[in-house]
């Protein structure tokens, strides 16, 4: 094949990439959008290999490679309990980060195969190429893994701070630049390897000082690193569907950073700088004397079987306790009772973007049921009850009122307008922002304290 | 006139690319955001092409067996990737339906 043909089909499978994204644009669209995707992504595997000269021995490796990939990428895939997305997620964008890595490794050490030798060396403009895809790729790896080993739990979710990080991590920025300059003056191994190594050290010292609530601006971050890191490589191959798969995942993960600053009306820098959610063990013990209203199971399905209409609000609580299918039950119970019944999800709910919609999904809930922040916070005016289930901070009317409030400004799901506001939870300490939240204290609040999902299926014990 | 670089036909495409990207990411509606992460994670592993020449460049004679092996390390990572991410994509949005009517 001609190397221009096979460029062409490059661009077409880039567009492909495009369209795939371009269908998500609605759920009816989607699944067609993936379709796209998968079919961008045999060209440029099939284009690539008709360009090669293939000997038996390529060809096994080439199915090996694939066909381990399949096994593990598709237990994976299969097995993975949705709850468990955002830890899933974030070990594939490390994946992603360690092959741009290798693969800017290969090119270093076979550059000829690569079409970037001039004069018996590597041409200048791909080692700037090779380097920033290696570097942005090593840091995306052991970044994602931090993300990943806090997302799963087998790491705090606190932020641990190193004292000095900020001094560390300007040294080994600049000490990064300057080893891309040098590699740059001389293609010789001893920088390509210190640019890995020291990228590798930085992936890991930006992340762990960063907390479990601000892990969705993070799992993007890196959603977009990846991307960068991608289009690196892009450039170094001379691949056109790589360059445009970067920049197109690149600015997706930064868009999603940015939705999700805004979600936390927090900076981008304030993030990354970390710390934030440390001190939740802190100030919550004061609010212990004032009295709560405590509710049972019974009074909760009682007050709801009676109104009008219920919006429920669920946080990152549902997803630990699992609790979505009984939610929905509940919500089919309500509306046989002719009760109306809409979720309302907030921007940051739950440790990545559209976390909740995932879950509400999968245990069938219709997704014209459940809307933006935006498109509901004006009906809680209007509902009689509001069921917050392992929600918080998103709820916390201090970020309307509160100037002293640490998430003063935060955009918030206004349920307290609602005439009765319900919150499930297993105790009364504060959320991940470590903040009070007054509306456990006011006379139409309802604490039903339990795990979410006991708590839900007894109230649909109730109900029946 | 010279002739023009090729890096620079090609960091056109990359800035018209983003564009792109950002017009279309701001398309998809919040629902969706999850299942995005999961199909650009799964795109971006179109370096797998880069894995696949390394690994028939380093099976050549002449060529570099430690590019080989990188190139064939990439490969498995990257199809990890590709079939964990699409798979699970479309796992996902087979959850997605509408109210009965």
């Amino acid at each position: 094949m001609s190397a221009n043909f096979a460029a062409l089909l490059y661009l077409v499978s880039g567009a492909l990439f495009i369209m795939a994204l371009r269908g998500l644009s609605s759920p009816a669209t989607s699944r067609q959008g993936n379709m796209y995707g998968m079919v961008g992504m045999a060209i440029a595997i099939l284009t690539t290999l008709a360009t090669m000269h293939l000997s038996p021995m390529v060809i096994g490796l080439v199915a090996l490679g694939l066909g381990i990939g399949a096994v593990i990428g598709g237990t994976a895939a299969k097995k993975i309990a949705m709850t468990a997305m955002p830890q899933l997620v974030a070990a594939f964008h490390s994946l992603v980060g360690l092959a741009a890595v290798f693969v800017a490794l290969a090119a270093f050490y076979a550059p000829e195969a690569f079409h970037i030798v001039v004069d018996g060396l590597i041409q200048p403009i791909s080692r700037i190429e090779m380097s920033l895809g290696a570097a942005i790729g090593a840091i995306t790896f052991t970044g994602s893994i931090i993300a990943f080993l806090k997302l799963d739990g087998r790491m705090s979710g606190a932020p641990i701070m190193l004292p000095g990080r900020h001094v560390i991590n300007i040294a080994l920025g600049v000490a990064l630049v300057a080893c891309i300059v040098l590699f740059y003056m001389s293609p010789v191994w001893l920088w390509f390897w210190l640019i890995i190594a020291i990228s590798l050290a930085l992936g890991f010292l930006l992340i762990v000082p960063i907390g479990g609530a601000d892990m969705p601006v993070v799992v993007s971050m890196l959603n977009s690193y990846s991307g960068w890191a991608a289009a690196g490589i892009g450039f170094t191959l001379h691949n056109t569907a790589l360059i445009i798969t970067g920049a197109l995942v690149g600015s997706s993960g930064a868009i999603l950073s940015y939705i999700m600053c805004k979600g936390m009306n927090r900076s981008f820098v304030s993030v990354i700088l970390g710390g934030f959610g440390g001190e939740s063990a802190g100030p919550a013990a004061q609010g212990e004397a004032k009295p709560v209203k405590q509710g049972s199971a019974e009074d909760a399905a009682f007050i709801m079987k009676n109104a009008a209409s219920v919006i429920i609000v669920p946080g990152y609580g549902m997803a630990v306790a699992q609790a979505q299918h009984a939610l929905r039950e509940m919500g089919d119970h309500l509306k046989k009772e002719g009760v109306s019944v809409k979720y309302a999800i907030h921007p940051v709910a739950g440790r990545m973007p559209g976390h909740m919609n995932v879950l509400l999904a999968e245990a069938n809930v219709p997704y014209d049921e459940v809307f933006e922040l935006e498109d509901i916070n004006s009906d809680f005016g209007q509902a009689d009850v509001a069921f917050v289930i392992g929600a918080n901070d998103v709820t916390n009317p201090s970020a309307k009122d509160d100037p002293q409030s640490p998430i003063y400004g935060m955009p918030v799901l206004e349920v307290w307008k609602a005439k009765t506001v319900m919150f499930i939870k297993r105790g009364m300490s504060s959320g991940y922002a470590g903040v009070d939240n007054p509306l456990f204290w006011r006379d139409n609040t309802m604490m039903l304290f339990g795990d979410a999902k006991k708590m839900t299926e007894g109230i649909n014990k109730a109900m029946d | 006139m010279e002739a023009i670089d090729p890096f620079v036909s090609l960091f056109g495409i990359f800035v018209l690319a983003v564009f792109v990207g950002y017009y279309v990411v701001w398309n998809v509606t919040p629902a969706l955001h999850t299942p995005l992460m999961s199909v650009t994670n799964a795109i971006s592993s179109v370096i797998v092409v880069g894995a696949i020449l390394a690994v028939g460049v380093g099976a050549l004679a002449s060529g570099s067996v430690v590019a080989m092996i990188f190139g064939f390390l990439a490969l498995i990572l990257a199809s990890i990737n590709i079939f964990g991410g699409f798979m699970v994509t479309s796992r996902m949005l087979a959850m997605y339906k509408k109210k009965d009517k």
